[in-house]
C-alpha cells in the first residue's frame, strides 16, 4: 500500500459504517445503558420479574440450548456447510441422552447425546462433502430422519419400561449444579431491597451464580473455546478459510475435505450437547418434541450474531431471556414493550442525527404503535411470546441483513480440482 | 446473502443439464430414484432385523393392507395433500427458491379460509370458490412476505420462511380460541372454526370400487393444478423466464427479465398453490379448521417434490408412494412394529435420493468430458484454429 492511498480522504459511507463498529469499550457502556434502561422500566411497571434472579436464571438455563445449536451452526458455516439440520441432530441428542441417561447415569447420557448429535453431523458431511448434496436439502432430510428414527427408537427402548412410554424415557439423574455459597444469600437480600438499579444487578447477578448447572459452565467454556480455537489457532483459521474460499485454501495444502467434517460432525456434537441439556438437565427425561425448534432459533441467533461466537451468545441469551419472561406470564413480556418503544426512540434520535429522515420516521411510527399498544393492553398474548425470538430474528435480519457478513463460500457445494 | 439461493443452482440445472443421449438420460432419471427406494428399503430392513423383526413379513403385511379398498382410498386422499404440497415447494426450486415455509403458509390459508367459510352461507359453488380463493390468497400473502423481504432487505427467503412458520403457529393459536374464531366442538375437548354449511363442501368421489369410502373430490383441483403447472412453466413466457432464472440470473438479467419481480412472482405463486394444500381435508373431510388439523406436511411436500424432481408426474408419483408408506404402516401395529420405522424408510429415501441424482450427474458428466475429448482427439489433426476453450466451457457449465 502506498502512502497516496493511506492519505486519500475517507469515504464518508465508510466512515458512517465504522462508527458504528463495536468496540470493547462502546459494548459495556451500550450493555451497562441496557441494564441502566432495564431497571428504570422495572421500576415503572412494577414488574419484578424483569430482572429477578428467577428470571435470570431461567434464562441462563433457556438460553445454553439455543446458544449450543448456534455454536454447531457456527463451526458448521465457518467451514463453508450450512447446517439446517441442527434441529434433528438436536432430536438425536435428546433421545440419547435420555436413554443413556437413564440407565447409565446422565454424565454417561451426555456423552451418549454428545455421538448421536454427532453421528447427525457425520450423516450430514457425508451428504453435503463427498457427495455434493445441496446443503439445505440434506439438512431438511436429516430433520426428517432424526425425528423418525427417535420416534421408532422410543417405541422400541423406552415402552415397557417402567416410567416410559411410546413418547418418552424413564427420568434421568439431574447433572450436579452449582451455587457460589455467602455471595448468592448476599445478593439475595439486596435483591429484596428494591432499590433502583443496585437490586436489579444484585438480582441479575444472583441468577447468574446461583444454581448453575454443570453443563451450562460447560457451554460456556465451549463458546469461549470456540472463539479461541477457531480464530486464535492454526487449526481454526485452515477452517474458516474452507468457509472463505476452498479453492485457496486447497491450493496451500489444507484437506479442505477433511476439514469440513470435522466442523460438520463438531457441528452435530454441539447441537447433541444443546439436546443433552433439554433432556438431562431442563426436563429430567426424554420428551419427544423436546426440542420445539430450538435448533431454527439457534440457527437464528448464530445470524444475529454475525457468524461470530460472541454474538450468537448474546443472540442466545436474548431468546433464552424473552423464553425465560414468556414462562413467567404476559405482563412481564409487556413490561418489555415499554424497552422495546425506548430503544426504538432512540433509535430514531440516532437516525435524525445521522440524516436518515425516512428511518427515523420509519421508526418513530413504530415505537408509538407499540406504545398504544403498551397503553392499550395489559398482557402480552402467551402466543405472541411464543415466536418473539422468531420475530426478533425476521427484523433483525430484516433492518441489518447488509451489515451481516456470512462466510463467502457458505452453502457452496466444493468439490476438490474444481474451480466454480 | 446471495449465496445462498445460489446454491440451490444444482437442483434445476441438474435438469438441464445436457448429456450423450437423451434416452440414457431418462433412464437414470428412473434408475437413480430406483435405486434410492431399494436402498431405502434394504436399510430399514436391517433396521427391523436388527430389531428382532422379521421385515419381509413386515413389508408384506404393508403391502396386503395397502392393496384393501378402503386404504387405497385414504392412500389417494393422502396423497393429493401432498402433492399439492410438493407443487408449491417445487414452484420455488424452479426458481432457486428455498419454500420451507409452505407448512406456515397452508396452516394460516386453511384456518382463515375455514372461519370465512364457516361464517356465509353462499350458493354451492361460489361458497366453495370463495374458500378456496382467500386460502390461496392468505397463502400467497404469507408467502409474500419473504418474496418481499428477499429482495427489498436481502434476507434469505431459507430463514425467513423457517420464522414465518413459527410466527404463523404463534398467529394460528391466537386466532384459534374461542374468545376468537373458535367454537367448542361438541362432544370433545377439541375446538375448531365454525364448521362450513353443506352449500361450501366439495363432495367425494366413488372412485374406488369395493368399498364406501370417498376420495376427495378436490382430487380433481390437485391435477388440474399439476396440469397448469406443467403448461405455466413449459408453455408459458413466465414460465420461460422462471426457469431461465432458476438456471441462470445472470443471463435472465441479459435477456431482460426483472430478477426481483420474478422472485416475488415465484413466492406468491408457490404460496398460493400453499394455500390449496389444507383444502381437501378441509372442504372434504373436516370442514373446520381445528387443533387436530393435520400439520407437517409442508415438510413432506419438500421431500416429495426433491423425490420427483419438480416434475409434475413425478411428483405425483413421489406423493403416492409416501401416502403409501403412510396409510400402509399402520398395519405394523398390529404386528408389533413401531409404525414409526416407515419415517425413517421415508427420510431416507430423500437423502439417498439426492445423493443418487448427484451421482448419475457426475457420472453423465465424467461421459460427456470422455466424448468431448474424444471429438477434440479427433478433430486434432486437420484444425488447431478453435482450441480446446469453447467446447471446455461447455462442459463446465
Amino acid at each position: 500500500m502506498t502512502t497516496t492511498e493511506l492519505e486519500r480522504p475517507i469515504d464518508p459511507k465508510l466512515r458512517r459504517q465504522s462508527s458504528l463498529r463495536l468496540s470493547g469499550p462502546i459494548l459495556l457502556l451500550g450493555v451497562a445503558a441496557l441494564l441502566l434502561l432495564l431497571s428504570v422500566v422495572r421500576a415503572l411497571t412494577g414488574v419484578d420479574s424483569l430482572t429477578s434472579s428467577g428470571t435470570v436464571n431461567a434464562a441462563l438455563g433457556l438460553a445454553v440450548p439455543i446458544g449450543m445449536a448456534g455454536l454447531g451452526g457456527l463451526w458448521a458455516e465457518r467451514a463453508g456447510v450450512v447446517n439446517i439440520g441442527l434441529e434433528g441432530m438436536m432430536i438425536l441428542g435428546t433421545w440419547f441422552g435420555g436413554w443413556a441417561g437413564y440407565q447409565w447415569g446422565p454424565w454417561v447420557g451426555l456423552v451418549a447425546a454428545v455421538i448421536g448429535g454427532a453421528l447427525g453431523g457425520l450423516i450430514h458431511a457425508v451428504a453435503t462433502v463427498s457427495f455434493g448434496v445441496d446443503h439445505i436439502v440434506s439438512g431438511v432430510a436429516i430433520n426428517l430422519l432424526g425425528a423418525g428414527a427417535t420416534r421408532y427408537l422410543s417405541a422400541l427402548a423406552f415402552e415397557g419400561v417402567e416410567g416410559g412410554g411410546p413418547t418418552q424415557s424413564p427420568r434421568v439423574a439431574n447433572l450436579p449444579s452449582f451455587t457460589v455459597p455467602g455471595l448468592s444469600g448476599v445478593l439475595g437480600s439486596v435483591e429484596d431491597q428494591r432499590i433502583v438499579v443496585v437490586s436489579d444487578l444484585a438480582g441479575i447477578a444472583r441468577g447468574l451464580v446461583t444454581n448453575v448447572s454443570a453443563l451450562t459452565l460447560i457451554a460456556v467454556a465451549l463458546v469461549i473455546g470456540s472463539f479461541w480455537v477457531l480464530w486464535r489457532t492454526a487449526f481454526g483459521l485452515r477452517l474458516r478459510s474452507c468457509g472463505e474460499n476452498p479453492v485457496a485454501a486447497e491450493s496451500l495444502g489444507v484437506n479442505v475435505y477433511r476439514y469440513k467434517y470435522a466442523a460438520v460432525v463438531a457441528s452435530g456434537a454441539f447441537a447433541g450437547l444443546g439436546g443433552a441439556f433439554l433432556a438431562i438437565v431442563a426436563a429430567s427425561l426424554y420428551r419427544e418434541g423436546q426440542t420445539g425448534g430450538r435448533g431454527y432459533i439457534g440457527l437464528a441467533a448464530m445470524i444475529f450474531g454475525n457468524w461470530r461466537p460472541g454474538g450468537l451468545a448474546a443472540g442466545a441469551g436474548l431468546f433464552g431471556y424473552t423464553d425465560a419472561l414468556q414462562l413467567r406470564g404476559g405482563n412481564a413480556v409487556h413490561a418489555l414493550l415499554l424497552l422495546v418503544v425506548v430503544l426504538l426512540v432512540g433509535v430514531t434520535v440516532w437516525n435524525l442525527l445521522q440524516r436518515r429522515p425516512v428511518a427515523a420516521a420509519t421508526g418513530l411510527v413504530a415505537a408509538a404503535l407499540l406504545l398504544w399498544w403498551f397503553l392499550a393492553t395489559d398482557a402480552v398474548p402467551n402466543q405472541f411470546t411464543f415466536f418473539a425470538p422468531h420475530l426478533t430474528t425476521l427484523l433483525v435480519l430484516s433492518l441489518a441483513a447488509q451489515r451481516l457478513r456470512m462466510p463467502a463460500a457458505d452453502g457452496q457445494p466444493y468439490r476438490r480440482g474444481q474451480d466454480r | 446473502m446471495s449465496g445462498i439461493g445460489a446454491r440451490l443452482g444444482g437442483l434445476t440445472r441438474r435438469g438441464g443439464s445436457r448429456s450423450p443421449a437423451s434416452g440414457q438420460r431418462l433412464l437414470f432419471g428412473l434408475a437413480a430414484p430406483a435405486l434410492a427406494i431399494l436402498f431405502a428399503a434394504a436399510l430399514t430392513s436391517l433396521v427391523l432385523a436388527a430389531a428382532g423383526d422379521s421385515p419381509l413379513a413386515a413389508f408384506r403385511a404393508m403391502v396386503e393392507f395397502g392393496a384393501d379398498p378402503a386404504s387405497i382410498v385414504n392412500i389417494l386422499n393422502k396423497a393429493t395433500t401432498y402433492y399439492l404440497s410438493a407443487l408449491a415447494v417445487a414452484i420455488g426450486f424452479k426458481m432457486n427458491l428455498f419454500n420451507i415455509g409452505v407448512d406456515g403458509q397452508y396452516r394460516l390459508a386453511a384456518m382463515l379460509a375455514a372461519a370465512v367459510g364457516g361464517a356465509v352461507n353462499l350458493p354451492g359453488p361460489l361458497h366453495v370458490a370463495l374458500v378456496v380463493v382467500v386460502a390461496m390468497l392468505v397463502g400467497a400473502a404469507w408467502a409474500g412476505i419473504a418474496g418481499l423481504l428477499k429482495v427489498t432487505r436481502g434476507v434469505s427467503e431459507v430463514i425467513s420462511t423457517i420464522m414465518l412458520n413459527f410466527i404463523a403457529t404463534g398467529v394460528v393459536a391466537f386466532l384459534l380460541s374461542t374468545d376468537r374464531l373458535a367454537v367448542s366442538i361438541q362432544g370433545s375437548n377439541n375446538i375448531g372454526t365454525r364448521p362450513i354449511p353443506e352449500s361450501g363442501r366439495i363432495p367425494g368421489l366413488a372412485l374406488v370400487p369395493g368399498t364406501g369410502g370417498k376420495v376427495f373430490g378436490f382430487i380433481v383441483i390437485a391435477a388440474l393444478a399439476g396440469v397448469a403447472y406443467s403448461v405455466l412453466l413449459n408453455r408459458t413466457r413466465f414460465g420461460f423466464d422462471l426457469r431461465t432464472t432458476g438456471m441462470s440470473e445472470s443471463a435472465a438479467v441479459a435477456s431482460g427479465v426483472n430478477v426481483k419481480r420474478m422472485i416475488v412472482a415465484a413466492m406468491l405463486l408457490s404460496g398460493a398453490v400453499a394455500g390449496l394444500v389444507g383444502m381437501p381435508q378441509l372442504l372434504g373431510a373436516s370442514y373446520s379448521y381445528g387443533l387436530d388439523f393435520p400439520a407437517g406436511l409442508g415438510f413432506t411436500g419438500i421431500a416429495i417434490a426433491l423425490l420427483g424432481r419438480n416434475h409434475p408426474v413425478g411428483i405425483a408419483i413421489g406423493a403416492l408412494l409416501f401416502s403409501f408408506l403412510d396409510v400402509s404402516s399402520l398395519i405394523l401395529d398390529f404386528e408389533d412394529v413401531p409404525p414409526e420405522i416407515v419415517i425413517i424408510m421415508q427420510g431416507v429415501i430423500v437423502l439417498s435420493v439426492v445423493i443418487a441424482y448427484e451421482l448419475v450427474r457426475r457420472y453423465g458428466l465424467v461421459q460427456q468430458q470422455r466424448r468431448v475429448g474424444e471429438q477434440l482427439a479427433a478433430e486434432e489433426p486437420d484444425s488447431a484454429g478453435p482450441g480446446p476453450a469453447a467446447p471446455s466451457d461447455e462442459v463446465r457449465a
